[in-house]
């Protein structure tokens, strides 16, 4: 651990530099013309031209009205510790002082980001369970039947070559009419992208038996179910986990995108409102909490597979 | 012919491949008969391993007549007739030995009690008595190849066919289970197909030794040991085992020569 610690620290320090770094060109527009309104003169003077000059150069003819860089109301780019600010404020300040509040209401502020990143959350589970039983029942029949493979297949492929983004409303669209609305239809384009690496793994992990453990069972006359539940299932296990993880991750962006054109909570919609608003601070912590969510979640099943492993006696 | 426990007759075995048809077996005819111990020995292609899977209903021949317990082999391997060890052990690394042993006892049936009585008495059989909860990566190779002879042995089945069971082990571990596995023989009285490539493995365990050889696999001597079933390790330098070892390489030699 103290040795990875270095590199760790290296890489970090080295984005939030870049990050402070970039914040004086993306940002050089707005941070000059509120100076001129506070009465600087500022090069060159006239706002269309202004419009119409590089940003790098802006920055190099201004050097010395650049102090707002990091402290805008609605930065093109944020600073880092203004996102900090934002999420202590839509976590623990809202939580504990808000009027909505769970101090003050007993329940999560629905202007907090606990309460979105809650909601996006139980659809990604939702929908990677979902995900998750279909890949490995798609995948059973798969190794079972060449037929299935044959007419199955493509169609799993194609469906991931397919933009997400451009599915989502769709599928929304369409659960509705059928009366399905809420988390559902979120739980189902999550489960869209999850069931993929599920079935391709599985696949690989349900053919990982050798021809002579498969020999052996024909040895023992076996059904199929018998190899099924104590040969090909048990040897898939460790490639199970490994699309367990890429799945999980693949199901929070298929939630967040069900999210963006339903707007009734969830990190995606937090992110889309805060676009109409111009509020970068709010997607950006939106966009960390994701990040957050999905380390989390990642973490959980590798957590789950050691245990598992261990208590295979495999490790 | 009234002991019979597994007849060949004009055995043939022809493999459609890309490059034209591989003879893996030409007019094979054998008779093992009920407690033989039948080694089959002879360089890589000659059709032994290919034989013993016949005999298990791995593989189907395309001409002849092959019986097991009077059965074909289909029949015999859905009547559960022989416990097959592969020539890698093959333990399940998720099972414990002993579940490694229950695994056919699971498949076909046997009730839990009967079961645990099964790994039990097996295991003691192999000198694996207090192994039952280990792991296989806690094991050393030659131990796991003792557990999957038990799980061969652990639903009583009166044929034992064995694919170079010793073949990845070392020379002294070898001799050690060589020992070992002619004692299980006196003591179960299963009849028992070995295959090896080893000369004196071959003439130190059989009763009978089946030279083969390659292009087409084929039979070229069948020798009757004479040697008494009661074995020492050192009969092995006695004049007796000398001379079967001398015939069986010249029947090696033989093979080649007609290439």
């Amino acid at each position: 651990m103290k040795g990875t610690l270095g590199p760790v620290l290296t890489v970090i320090l080295a984005i939030l530099a870049i990050w402070y770094v970039a914040c004086v060109p993306m940002n050089v527009r707005e941070v000059l013309s509120a100076a001129e309104r506070d009465g600087a003169v500022v090069t060159p003077t006239d706002p269309v031209e202004r419009r119409d000059a590089g940003a790098v150069g802006l920055v190099l003819n201004n050097t010395a009205h650049l102090g707002a860089s990091w402290s805008l109301d609605r930065a093109k780019l944020p600073a880092p510790h203004q996102i900090a600010v934002e999420l202590w404020n839509t976590t623990v300040v809202e939580e504990m002082t808000g009027r909505r509040g769970i101090v003050n209401s007993g329940s999560l502020s629905n202007r907090g980001l606990v309460y979105h990143a809650g909601i996006t959350l139980w659809a990604t589970v939702l929908g990677f369970v979902i995900g998750t039983g279909l890949g490995i029942l798609l995948a059973v029949g798969i190794v079972h039947s060449r037929t299935m493979e044959m007419s199955v297949m493509p169609w799993a492929i194609v469906s991931q070559t397919i933009p997400i983004v451009a599915l989502a409303p769709m599928i929304i669209v369409v659960l509705y009419s059928v009366g399905l609305q809420g988390m559902l239809p979120k739980a189902v384009i999550s489960a869209y992208l999850s069931f993929f690496p599920v079935v391709v793994g599985m696949v690989k992990g349900l053919r990982s038996p050798d021809q002579s453990q498969l020999d052996l069972m024909h040895t023992y006359n076996a059904s199929k179910s018998a190899v099924l539940v104590k040969l090909r299932l048990p040897a898939s296990v460790p490639y199970l986990f490994a699309s367990l993880k890429i799945g999980i991750a693949a199901s929070l962006v298929g939630a967040i995108v069900g999210e963006l054109p339903v707007q009734q909570g969830g990190l995606g919609a937090r992110m889309l409102a805060g676009s109409y608003y111009g509020q970068t601070s709010q997607i950006w912590a939106a966009l960390i909490a994701a990040a957050a969510l999905a380390a989390l979640l990642v973490w959980s099943i590798g957590a789950l597979e050691r245990r598992t492993l261990r208590r295979m006696g495999v490790v | 012919m009234t002991d019979a426990v597994i007849s060949a007759q004009h055995l043939d075995l022809t493999f459609q491949t890309g490059d034209g048809p591989v003879h893996a077996l030409r007019d094979v005819n054998l008779t093992i008969d009920k407690g033989d111990f039948v080694s089959f020995i002879g360089p890589s292609g000659c059709g032994k391993t290919t034989f013993l899977r016949c005999i298990a209903g791995l593989e189907t021949p395309t001409g002849g007549d092959l019986t097991v317990n009077g059965m074909t082999p289909d029949e015999a391997r859905k009547a559960r007739a022989y416990g097959y060890v592969f020539q890698a052990a093959g333990l399940y690394p998720w099972r414990t030995i002993g579940g490694n042993i229950r695994l056919p006892l699971e498949i076909m049936g046997f009730s839990k009690a009967d079961q645990a009585e099964r790994v039990k008495r097996v295991l003691e059989l192999v000198d694996l008595a207090g192994f039952e909860k280990k792991y296989p990566w806690q094991l050393s190779g030659g131990m796991q190849q003792r557990a999957s002879i038990a799980r061969a042995l652990a639903f009583d089945a009166d044929i034992l066919l064995m694919d170079e069971p010793f073949g990845a082990l070392d020379e002294i571990v070898r001799d050690h289970l060589n020992e070992e596995l002619l004692k299980l023989w006196a003591r179960t009285e299963k009849t028992i197909g070995f295959v090896t490539h080893s000369i004196p493995e071959a003439v130190y365990l059989s009763t009978k030794i089946v030279v083969m050889s390659p292009r087409p696999g084929r039979i070229t001597d069948v020798i009757d040991s004479p040697l008494p079933r009661e074995r020492p390790l050192d009969i092995r330098d006695t004049p007796e085992f000398i001379a079967i070892a001398h015939r069986v390489r010249e029947g090696l030699r033989a093979g080649h020569q007609e290439d």
